[in-house]
């Protein structure tokens, strides 16, 4: 059914068919230049690939703006698609309402875990709860002494005992958070390499034996191709709730972010950025995407092209679609719009809830002119309700205009058509599905 | 101490070659399956196989731009090649990514017995593996029957001297320490004066990691460096920087700054036991013309290997 209407659709529009449209040539070469820039951004050479792929077939047939290029175009789509990819779902961090909360911290060696562990205990203080810090690095030399160090500097108690086993230092903690009322646990873990076997049973281990609430990787935002395979394992291995992104405030690209997040579709919760322990941030989807791909000033460029598109306009255009009121004063208001600011392809495919079905009614943007014309030879009653168009109407119209009768006739013809195939539509739901269908699913 | 005499030497042995071999080769074993598989019964390099190549050399963290570089250098000489077999191809690819590490072998000089004491300054990022190189390297120039003097000129991050100590213990050498945020290039001032005043023959000294974007802190290592210079000419005789191995592209940016405010002798890569490849140290090592000396294979003491270029780029490919 759908199916039908969409060619009906565009069999009625067929004569006026535009070219600005998103192809597999007019994208290509933006499409390899940005696969080098995700690459030199230490994207995953897969993850690059299907992305880019992805987005790029979801996007062809887009109509283009006529003031911005296709590869202007879909640049920013990528930088949508990644924003909306590295953002997506929920980035709070879990709390325990029936008792404490317990944060287990874990990842490569030099990440960033202690560090990030005295940070988050800070934020906690601030926020009135009351944490308590657990060293369980018994390997790194002097790591518990680092961790009481920042336990000090930000007022907030370590549990350390003298152990040659981190699970019963994991184990003794919760009894001793108990006792001190502490409603937070934050586990420092010693890092790891993923292929550890050993270590990572332990860590496994120290999961089960506390159950945290949430367990966080912390990842180094300098880290490259390997980001994968390392997130993978350690996801694998304890299923961890969220990633910190660390050393953000170095000039690393961090597209390992994207690699891990394709890979592990975890969410990003915190980014680090700055040794001291005031320098963490919840985490931007748009700062970081921006940083992966550069190109501000294209982004800025097309957003601007969007914007000259009246958003008002749109939604009452799609409110008349939606009650089948739309007439030939919304289709002149329409055409004026269009005029001032590119093709009505693009138009009708920014249109809130008109979307990809009907891109495929191609217009051409000079047979705008003609219509333009005849419509404005309307008078307003004539507009409202094009049934009282009779013959002699329509003569004088095309006088008026200076077009043809047949033009007149076959502009009334394809509106009609069109009026009867929107109330179809909004039969089906068909501006609610294609409301829900907008955004692109990556995993 | 008539080994010491030469101008040149080479003091370290292999210690845990197998690690390396056994790190670097695990995911690599499906790629080349592939790529075998491909090659099986064709003669020419088709652009599947391309692709291939160029996932394992990009997932290396060699760069998008030297890879083509070395594929393109491949295969203009497989073109003259009589045997089109994969082993090759694979070879020639070996033979042009080579080429992107400088003549390390020539520049390696671990001491040198007429520049006493012998000052190498460490320097890196944040986490990059510094202080535990430098337990090693110590443990190893006093294998070597040298005296070496630890400095902990890390006078920032929590419990850094802390964590240098035990490992200066571990080494079996001395170490000299300040309080908490001390002025590094004191620290570095009085150590070389202790170890001139006391006839050492290696002073190491580590450094508080730093972004490279940090113009204050790069400043601060230009003046260590200064400092340590006016104490004693011909110091710092060696400045190595400190790579992780899981460093993406930025590395080459870490190496240009650092560069920048001290005179870069050579790298350490670091954390080659995982399943990094440190394919970036190509493009470094290239580009600001520096060797490679050593790898960073473990957390212990003795984890620490001489780079060899054709165990590294074997690594790479091998299955
Ligand atoms: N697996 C592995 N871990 C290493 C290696 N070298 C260092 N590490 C670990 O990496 C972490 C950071 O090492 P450090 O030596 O403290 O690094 P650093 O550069 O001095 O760090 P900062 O002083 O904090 O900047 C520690 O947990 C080390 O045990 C290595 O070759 N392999
Ligand atoms: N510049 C910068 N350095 C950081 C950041 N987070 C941690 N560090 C530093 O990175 C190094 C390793 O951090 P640490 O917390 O000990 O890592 P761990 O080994 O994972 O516990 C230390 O020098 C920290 O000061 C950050 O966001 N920015
Ligand atoms: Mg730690
Ligand atoms: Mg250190």
């Amino acid at each position: 059914m759908l199916e039908d209407i969409s060619q009906k659709l565009e069999s009625a529009l067929k004569k006026i068919r535009g070219q600005g449209k998103l192809s597999e040539k007019n994208i290509s070469d933006s499409i390899r230049e940005i696969r080098r820039v995700l690459l030199d951004a230490d994207v995953n050479y897969k993850v690059a690939k299907d992305f880019i792929e992805k987005v790029s077939q979801k996007a062809l047939g887009t109509d283009v703006l006529s003031s911005i290029t296709p590869g202007q175009l879909i640049t920013k789509i990528i930088y949508d698609e990644l924003t909306e990819l590295l953002g997506s779902s929920n980035q709070e961090l879990k709390l325990n309402p029936n008792g404490p909360t317990i944060i287990l911290v874990v990842g490569l060696q030099g990440s960033g875990k202690t560090t990030f562990c005295g940070k988050l205990a800070k934020k906690f203080l601030a926020n009135g709860r009351k944490p308590l810090l657990v060293a369980c690095d018994i390997y790194r030399p002097a790591a518990i002494q680092q961790l009481k160090i920042l336990g000090e500097q930000v007022k907030v108690p370590v549990f350390s005992i003298e152990e040659k086993d981190a699970r019963k230092i994991a184990k003794d903690s919760i009894q001793f958070a108990k006792e001190k009322n502490c409603d937070t646990i934050i586990i420092d873990t010693a890092g790891r390499l993923h292929v550890d076997e050993e270590m990572m049973v332990e860590v496994v281990d120290i999961k089960q034996i506390v159950n945290p609430t949430e367990i966080l990787f912390v990842v180094d935002s300098m880290t490259g191709q390997d980001a994968v395979n390392s997130a993978k394992a350690f996801n694998d291995k304890v299923n961890f709730d969220g990633i910190v992104l660390t050393k953000l405030d170095g000039d690393s690209k961090g597209g390992c972010a994207l690699s891990i997040r394709a890979v592990v579709g975890k969410p990003i919760k915190y980014s680090s950025n700055g040794e001291k322990l005031d320098s963490i941030e919840a985490f931007f989807p748009e700062r970081l995407a921006s940083r992966i791909l550069g190109k501000g000033d294209v982004i800025s460029l097309v957003e601007k092209a969007q914007a000259n598109f009246d958003e008002d306009e749109a939604t009452k255009l799609e409110e008349k679609l939606k009650k089948n009121k739309f007439d030939f004063d919304d289709f002149l208001r329409q055409i004026r719009m269009i005029k001032k600011m590119g093709s009505l392809s693009s138009l009708l495919s920014m249109m809130p809830g008109v979307g990809n079905n009907m891109k495929n009614a191609n217009i051409d943007d000079k047979a705008l002119v003609k219509v333009e014309a005849i419509i404005s030879s309307m008078t307003m009653k004539e507009r409202r309700d094009p049934k009282v168009l009779n013959g002699s109407r329509r003569l004088r119209i095309a006088k008026g205009s200076g077009t043809s009768i047949q033009d007149v006739n076959r502009l009334l013809k394809q509106f009609g058509e069109m009026q009867s195939m929107v109330k179809k539509m909004n039969q089906k739901g068909f501006f609610n599905n294609m409301l829900n269908n907008k955004k692109l699913n990556f995993n | 101490m008539n080994l010491l005499n030469k101008r040149r030497m080479k003091l370290f042995k292999n210690f845990n070659f197998d690690k390396l071999k056994t790190g670097l080769t695990k995911t690599r074993q499906k790629l080349f399956d592939k790529i075998s598989e491909t090659f099986t019964g064709k003669a020419v390099v088709d652009d599947e196989l391309i692709d291939q190549v160029e996932e394992i050399l990009v997932s290396s963290d060699i760069g998008i731009d030297l890879t083509d570089k070395i594929i393109d250098d491949a295969k203009k000489n497989f073109k003259d090649e009589k045997d089109r077999s994969p082993q090759v191809f694979i070879n020639q690819l070996k033979k042009s990514l080579s080429k992107y590490v400088i003549g390390s072998q020539e520049k390696v000089v671990e001491f040198d017995s007429t520049k006493k004491p012998y000052v190498i300054l460490i320097v890196g990022v944040n986490g990059a593996g510094k202080t535990t190189t430098i337990g090693k390297l110590a443990l190893n120039y006093r294998k070597s029957g040298l005296k070496v003097l630890i400095c902990a000129a890390d006078t920032f991050r929590a419990a850094a001297n802390e964590q240098l100590d035990v490992w200066a213990e571990r080494a079996g050498v001395k170490i000299i320490m300040k309080g908490k945020n001390a002025d590094p290039s004191s620290v570095a001032y009085e150590s070389v004066q202790y170890a001139i005043d006391n006839n050492y023959d290696i002073v190491l000294i580590d450094t508080a990691g730093r972004l490279q974007t940090k113009t204050n802190l790069m400043e601060e290592l230009n003046k260590l460096n200064r400092v340590v210079k006016k104490k004693l000419e011909h110091a710092p005789n060696e400045t190595l920087l400190v790579i992780d191995g899981n460093t993406g592209q930025n590395g080459l940016q870490q190496a240009k700054e650092f560069s920048k405010f001290v005179n870069i002798s050579g790298l350490i890569i670091t954390k080659l036991d995982g399943t990094a490849k440190g394919g970036i140290v190509f493009q470094i090592s290239s580009q600001i013309d520096v060797p490679i000396k050593y790898i960073g294979v473990g957390e212990g003491i003795e984890d620490l290997q001489d780079f060899d270029i054709n165990q590294f780029v074997d690594a790479i490919f091998n299955k």
